[in-house]
């Protein structure tokens, strides 16, 4: 089943036409209502009618999440205020966040992007998708609800948390669809069990969308077999939307990514050089059809592969590989995007705290702080010393939205770093 | 009364930690006179009576352990039943909150004194000046060469 049959199985030609009009459209918009597109091209001596071919977009400067900071909260923006319809921030290194607008047509064209992932997976208007995701400022739950309203399908914006709720909607409604995190989904998993339901029997469930954090084809085989459904993959970034970028049909072999409203590249992450289609390198996206904010070529950070050949689902766009990694240093727990320079922030600014500090990623929802205290402030009392566990903990929480489990250790125990790669020690295994 | 003070150090709950510690002194020939540990998940405080604290105290801190000292009170305690009852009554009595407590015993003399650590110790000796409570006293009750 397809929502835009056309252009899901439209051919390879045509859809690189579609994206060298859909580039010199978006190429021209950027350089006429965005200062700072205009500044980059006239830096580099480019001008849109340069843009004359696909190949020619490398001569295009590539975006960072650098820039869209700088550029917080309006800079990005192509339209007017009057025109953009809703704001979504993603969290950023140094405190600012990334503003990311929509005009009534982006919400609209994501919404879209959504259906065709719904529809693709076998979702029927009868359909009742629990939405577990955050809603608020992430993307996550909000273009999901959008896209699956739709497709005509019953939305629950339950949100995550409050598992026994979760499970009395389930029940209740009769939940067929989840979108949730796969950390959520191992959580969910482990309270049922407790309760002893067992979801085969006791719910109503046919698939669920996993997004938002990486994770293994392992975790993807526990969550079917024990909820007795079919786990699709979902990968999206704030920057192009959200979810919908790139989902995986009933093949469950690499996700398509909507290739008319993404131009991908795959780019050796220290070059910049782009790479060959197989190997493994940084995405680089370029929204093709965005009205309120066009984004060139923009660093994902996300390492991946394109998955050569045809899908046997007949779609023509492209499939990429699950998450393979990161080429910066971005920690996802839980969902959230964590910067390891927010926790030397929040650490740095506590006075009983020495320099050295140690961030260990327990498992895909469990953090843990290892923190060495200040020698000289040192007085022998355990008051004082859990008070200042429990000031380090809440004031990361307030930095980074999730509890980290924090250790105080004493001076000299941490290896010295010299980079801030070795300050981070990641046990999880995909 | 003379003044006593407790080390204290930071550490991991680790294995090995307290034998590390014990090392060093045992090394500068100081005698333990009493120990206590608190932990709270993960970390503890090893604290420490010893007859000589400067020293034990010095040595610490070069070996690069996180310690601190700080004075407490050590009173007698009459070794029958009620003993302690009579010390806490004194304590209370004069709205002296313990942060912390254990206990000193001197096999050799059959006597015990209860360590205590107090929030303001300069404010508890003037409270307690007055009552009929004996103190430690290292020139009386423990031999030593050098302070």
């Amino acid at each position: 089943m397809f929502w835009q049959k056309d252009i899901e199985i439209i051919s390879r030609r045509a859809l690189e036409e579609l994206q060298l009009k859909r580039l010199k459209q978006t190429v021209r918009q950027a350089w006429t209502n965005v200062p700072f597109y205009r500044d980059y091209f006239s830096k580099l001596s480019i001008k849109p009618k340069d843009i004359t071919s696909l190949n020619a977009m490398q001569k295009l400067p590539l975006t960072t999440r650098e820039d869209l900071r700088l550029n917080y909260p309006f800079g990005m923006l192509a339209v007017t205020q009057e025109q953009v319809v809703r704001l979504h921030t993603s969290s950023g290194t140094t405190g600012k966040p990334k503003a990311i607008f929509f005009s009534k047509k982006d919400v609209d064209r994501a919404a879209d992007l959504i259906a065709r992932c719904l529809i693709m997976t076998g979702v029927k208007k009868d359909d009742v998708l629990q939405n577990m995701m955050t809603y608020g400022l992430f993307t996550g739950a909000l273009v999901m609800h959008y896209g699956a309203e739709k497709v005509g399908v019953l939305v629950i914006p339950a949100g995550p948390g409050n598992t026994k709720r979760q499970i009395a909607l389930m029940q209740d409604f009769k939940t067929t669809t989840l979108h949730l995190t796969p950390s959520y989904a191992l959580y969910l998993a482990s309270v049922m069990h407790n309760e002893g339901l067992d979801p085969k029997k006791d719910f109503f469930l046919r698939r669920a969308y996993l997004g938002s954090e990486p994770y293994s084809e392992e975790t993807r085989n526990k969550i079917e077999k024990f909820f007795g459904i079919d786990v699709y993959n979902s990968y999206g970034l704030s920057e192009m939307n959200g979810p919908g970028v790139a989902f995986e049909c009933m093949e469950k072999d690499g996700m398509h990514l909507w290739e008319d409203n993404f131009i991908m590249e795959i780019i050796d992450p220290e070059s910049g050089e782009k790479l060959p289609e197989g190997e493994k390198g940084e995405l680089v996206l370029t929204t093709l059809c965005r009205e309120a904010m066009p984004i060139l070529r923009y660093r994902t950070r996300d390492i991946v592969m394109i998955i050569p050949g045809k899908c046997k689902c007949g779609r023509t766009h492209r499939r990429i590989s699950r998450i393979i990694g990161r080429s910066d240093d971005m920690i996802i727990i839980r969902g959230v995007n964590i910067f390891p320079q927010q926790i030397e922030r929040v650490l740095m600014g506590i006075k009983a705290v020495a320099q050295n500090y140690q961030i260990v990623l327990e498992s895909y929802d469990q953090m843990t702080v290892r923190v060495e205290i200040s020698k000289d402030l040192f007085d022998g009392k355990v008051e004082h010393l859990v008070n200042l566990r429990n000031e380090i903990t809440e004031k990361l929480r307030s930095e980074i939205l999730i509890r980290a489990k924090v250790e105080l250790l004493e001076p000299g125990t941490l290896p010295v770093s010299e980079g801030k790669s070795t300050r981070v020690i990641d046990k999880r295994t995909l | 009364m003379e003044q006593l003070k407790q080390i204290s150090i930071f550490s991991e709950n680790k294995p090995g930690k307290l034998k590390k510690i014990t090392k060093v002194l045992a090394e500068e020939g100081v005698n333990i006179l009493a120990i206590n540990i608190a932990s709270s998940n993960g970390f503890g405080v090893i604290r420490f009576i010893v007859d000589k604290f400067d020293l034990a105290y010095q040595k610490l801190k070069q070996k690069g352990f996180t310690v601190s000292l700080n004075e407490v009170l050590a009173i007698e305690l009459v070794d029958r039943p009620g003993g302690l009852y009579e010390v806490s009554a004194i304590l209370s009595k004069k709205r002296i909150n313990i942060e912390n407590a254990y206990v000193l015993i001197l096999e050799s003399r059959k006597k015990a004194f209860l360590i205590v650590d107090v929030n303001d110790i300069e404010n508890a000796k003037k409270l307690l000046k007055h009552e009929k409570l004996r103190f430690f006293a290292a020139k009386k009750h423990v031999k030593r060469k050098n302070a």
